[in-house]
């Protein structure tokens, strides 16, 4: 993007901070049910690391546990709930609005999700860590090229992530409901993206499948720098993988995008 | 009586924020000390300015809103102790807020509400198609509530309000943005409601014509209280309300401002029109006339009435 | 003359002035609405079978990588993850929606139920019908079905029983759930979502035997809300094994009572929170 571009897109990620800072009570109800939450799952991972005798798949306990709270604590930044802002906008006409405007469509919205998730970061990811770190156990990273490639790695995940939700929403121009390709995305993603358990623990055949879509991308591999299961040259080729995924589904959004609009100039809005 | 409200009062906290972070709690008395009693066929209108207490007290007659203090009686029960028991008995209009389902066809609004109020088809089917005839429902039916356009889906809220054959309607603004046909389509249904069957009406409006063409009596309501209780020409005589006449000169002259009897108003185009205002008591338009005629060549002339928006904006005002 | 027939029952309904007969109405109007949505409603069924698929997919993930869990086997677990998602589907079909009251109140419509001569509760219960959500129990009975097929139970008259009321009283237990923190609602507008914890998180973890967590939890879970009874304790009852966290052997037929219990606590609750609503508490 230009410098002029730039401004522009300062100020709607700005406006994105600002309107979810905004919702204090939901910042902390979210939080409360994100704890519980990483409660449950840590204590499923440890049943299974006793199990299996102190360590599964290169997990220990503090490693379980870093991921626990890990994955907790980036929900709210890489989105893996709903969200339908896009299609909804789609569905009222509203986006005629926005396309008529002088600011790239894809590029505005993924500003004011960088914004969002930034607010994400500092409201609901900060306190489950801290929590889980204090009752639990958390493994700071111990790899400087980790620690150093971890913001990145982060922001590069939260692109991925738009990049998928923004296709998406598209789905709006061609059905109405799009709770249930919405419902199917967070479901897929969250499984095949380490949400629900580490991809280091799928059964071989499952974890071929993750890897073969953008997923991993968004949630595990950001986990993966932080609990040491990617360190040195490894971790920068995470990164790598990671711009490679969200530089492809930026541009396929895009073909997607304009194949919507001109169905709509078609059809007339 | 079938409404009887005993110094009625109801307190809310409103919590403000004071300073960077510290909040205020303020305890504001939306109704303040309300008495008054609606004898069963009557029609009254309840008038007031935005937070003049009027909702409000709609929901403590209603069973929505327990009051902090005073007593409530409507149909003989007290209003929130026993909500199902008055909900029979009475139906409730809001002009703002649908109580029809937004999905379903009309007439399923209908139906759901029969089986509700737990009706026989044998008594609320010729309710319905009474109403429905009346009201001209007839085209509308099958369309669902949300395709309804605000005049047709008040007629539904309307026969929805009375298909149980309540005792008391109570209305909250219901023809609030409605054209004039529609709102009198609306008011004739509700005069033939109130002369076949009795029905007592309560009525919250700010549009007077409604006050003039249904209510015998208006309630006027100020900063939570009763600051009138009578009928309309009582108003407009406690207020002293003026009427107004228009005079156009034949040629432009000074500012008539010393005829006896009257204030001077506007002067517009030059001198050529003015306004005078006079009070009904003090004189009447002939002598104003002839006292105009005395000083000045006069080609047209008009009275204007009192404007009822003037006249309850004086009682609030006094 | 308008049709005075347009009141007349739908074809094939009974209807009866009856409060039955009135909140059948109200949820047969919207089983309807939502049949009429026909192709994306095959879409949402489909949906929520992926939805159990997926919440499964963690138990599978975790027996790839080890043969007990707790102390349980995989077809254990299963058992127990069919009871509780049974219980949480039919619940959710029935009650689920109840999470919107702070829409409702925001609107109004909360009030258009107080006008009408039925509980608010009753009009709220009935608001909703997820026919959808039967997906979800469809996928928990295969799965109960299957782990039926692979675990050792000596079936008596009383586990014939208890097998098939479980995911009834279970789905009593979460309804209770539902509602009891539905009525948060009523005091807090935007911050009802920390609820979830409890009906979500309260599924979260009856899907998994209790040995797996920790005593705060599991003392929480148990009797403070009772979500143990839906199915690790049945499921204890069923394989007729003790309880290795030494609780009484009865109270894993008890959930029956607990149930009522529970009913009991949560209308209690709404009660508190509708009076608040209407100002009585204040």
């Amino acid at each position: 993007m230009s410098l002029a571009a730039a401004r522009p897109a300062a100020a709607l990620a700005g406006a994105g901070f600002r309107r979810w800072s905004t919702y204090r009570q939901a910042a902390v109800a979210g939080v409360f049910v994100n704890t519980v939450f990483g409660v449950i799952k840590l204590s499923i991972l440890l049943a299974v690391a006793d199990s299996a005798g102190g360590t599964v798949a290169g997990y220990d306990r503090v490693g379980l546990s870093t991921y626990a709270w890990m994955s907790q604590g980036l929900i709210a930044v890489v989105v893996i709930f709903a969200w339908t802002e896009l299609a909804d906008r789609i569905r009222t006409g509203d986006i005629a609005v926005d396309l008529a405007r002088p600011v790239d469509l894809q590029l505005a919205w993924l500003a004011a999700d960088l914004g969002r998730a930034l607010w994400g970061l500092l409201s609901r990811a900060i306190v489950p860590i801290l929590f889980g770190a204090a009752l639990f156990g958390f493994r700071v990273p111990g790899d400087a090229a980790a620690l150093l490639l971890l913001p990145v790695s982060i922001t590069l995940a939260v692109v991925v992530s738009f990049a998928c939700r923004f296709m998406v929403n598209l789905a709006a121009f061609w059905i109405t409901e799009v709770r249930g390709p919405v419902t199917f995305y967070i479901l897929v993603a969250g499984l095949l993206g380490g949400h629900l358990i580490p991809v280091q623990l799928f059964p071989s055949w499952l974890q071929a499948v993750a890897y073969a879509t953008p997923f991993p991308a968004i949630m595990q591999w950001p986990i993966d720098l932080v609990t040491g299961q990617a360190s040195g040259w490894a971790a920068l080729g995470l990164v790598c993988a990671q711009l490679g995924w969200a530089v492809a589904l930026l541009a396929l959004g895009r073909v997607v995008l304009r194949r919507a609009t001109r169905r709509l100039v078609v059809q007339g809005g | 009586m079938i409404v009887e409200v005993s110094d009625l009062r109801r307190e809310f906290v409103v919590r403000r924020p004071a300073g960077r972070l510290r909040r205020t709690r303020d305890v504001v008395a939306a109704v303040d000390g309300v008495t008054f009693g609606i004898e069963p066929g009557e029609c009254v209108g309840y008038i007031g300015a935005n937070g003049a207490g009027k909702s409000t007290t709609i929901k403590m007659l209603t069973g929505i809103l327990v009051p902090t203090s005073g007593t409530v009686r409507v149909c003989g029960v007290e209003p929130v102790r026993q909500r199902t028991a008055l909900a029979r008995r009475v139906g409730v209009v809001f002009g703002q807020r649908s109580q029809l389902w937004w999905d379903l066809p009309l007439q399923d609004s209908f139906r759901l509400l029969a089986a509700i109020h737990r009706l026989p088809a044998s008594s609320a089917g010729p309710r319905l198609a009474e109403c429905v005839e009346l009201l001209e429902m007839e085209p509308f039916l099958d369309t669902p509530v949300r395709q309804l356009s605000l005049g047709q889906r008040m007629r539904g809220e309307v026969t929805a309000a009375l298909l149980h054959s309540p005792e008391l309607l109570v209305l909250d603004e219901p023809t609030i943005g409605l054209d004039l046909l529609s709102k009198e389509r609306l008011r004739g249904f509700l005069v033939r409601e109130r002369r076949e069957r009795g029905t007592t009406v309560l009525l919250t409006t700010h549009d007077l014509p409604d006050i003039e063409r249904l209510c015998d009596r208006i309630l006027v309501v100020d900063h939570g209280r009763v600051a009138f209780d009578g009928t309309l020409p009582g108003l407009v005589a406690r207020v002293g309300a003026e009427r107004v006449l228009v005079v156009d000169l034949v040629e432009p002259g000074p500012p008539l401002s010393d005829v006896p009897g009257t204030t001077l108003r506007l002067v517009e185009a030059d001198g050529l029109r003015q306004h005078l205002a006079f009070r009904a008591e003090e004189t009447t338009a002939a002598a104003v006339v002839a006292a105009v005629s005395a000083r000045v060549e006069l080609r047209d002339l008009a009275v204007t009435e009192p404007d009822i928006e003037d006249v309850v904006r004086r009682i609030y005002e006094s | 003359m308008a049709d005075p027939r347009v009141l007349e029952p739908a074809a094939g309904t009974v209807a009866g002035p009856t409060v039955a007969g009135a909140y059948g109405a109200l949820v047969r109007s919207r089983i309807a609405a939502q049949a009429s949505y026909r192709s994306s409603f095959a879409l949402d069924i489909a949906a929520q079978v992926l939805i159990g698929l997926v919440e499964f997919a963690e138990v599978y993930v975790v027996f790839s990588q080890v043969e007990k869990l707790g102390g349980f086997s995989f077809a254990e677990v299963t058992l127990i993850f069919g009871l509780a998602t049974a219980g949480f589907g039919l619940a959710d079909l029935v009650v689920g929606h109840v999470d919107r009251l702070p829409y409702y109140v925001r609107t109004g419509q909360l009030d258009a139920f107080l006008l009408r001569p039925l509980s608010a509760l009753g009009q709220l219960v009935t608001s909703d019908f997820s026919l959808r959500r039967l997906g979800r129990v469809v996928v928990s009975l295969v799965l109960l079905a299957v782990a039926l097929t692979a675990v050792d139970i000596e079936w008596t008259p009383a586990r014939v029983v208890l097998l098939l009321v479980t995911p009834l009283i279970g789905a009593v237990i979460f309804g209770a759930v539902f509602v009891a923190t539905s009525a948060v609602g009523f005091w807090l507008v935007e911050g009802t979502e920390f609820t979830n914890a409890f009906t979500y998180g309260g599924n979260y973890l009856s899907s998994f035997p209790f040995t797996v967590f920790g005593s705060v939890v599991r003392r929480t879970f148990t009797f403070v809300i009772p979500i143990a009874f839906v199915a690790y304790l049945p499921a204890l009852a069923l394989l007729g094994r003790e309880d290795p966290l030494g609780l009484p052997g009865w109270l894993s037929w008890s959930a029956g009572p607990v149930a009522l219990l529970s009913c009991c606590a949560a209308g209690l609750v709404w009660r508190v929170g509708l009076r608040h609503y209407t100002g009585a508490g204040s």
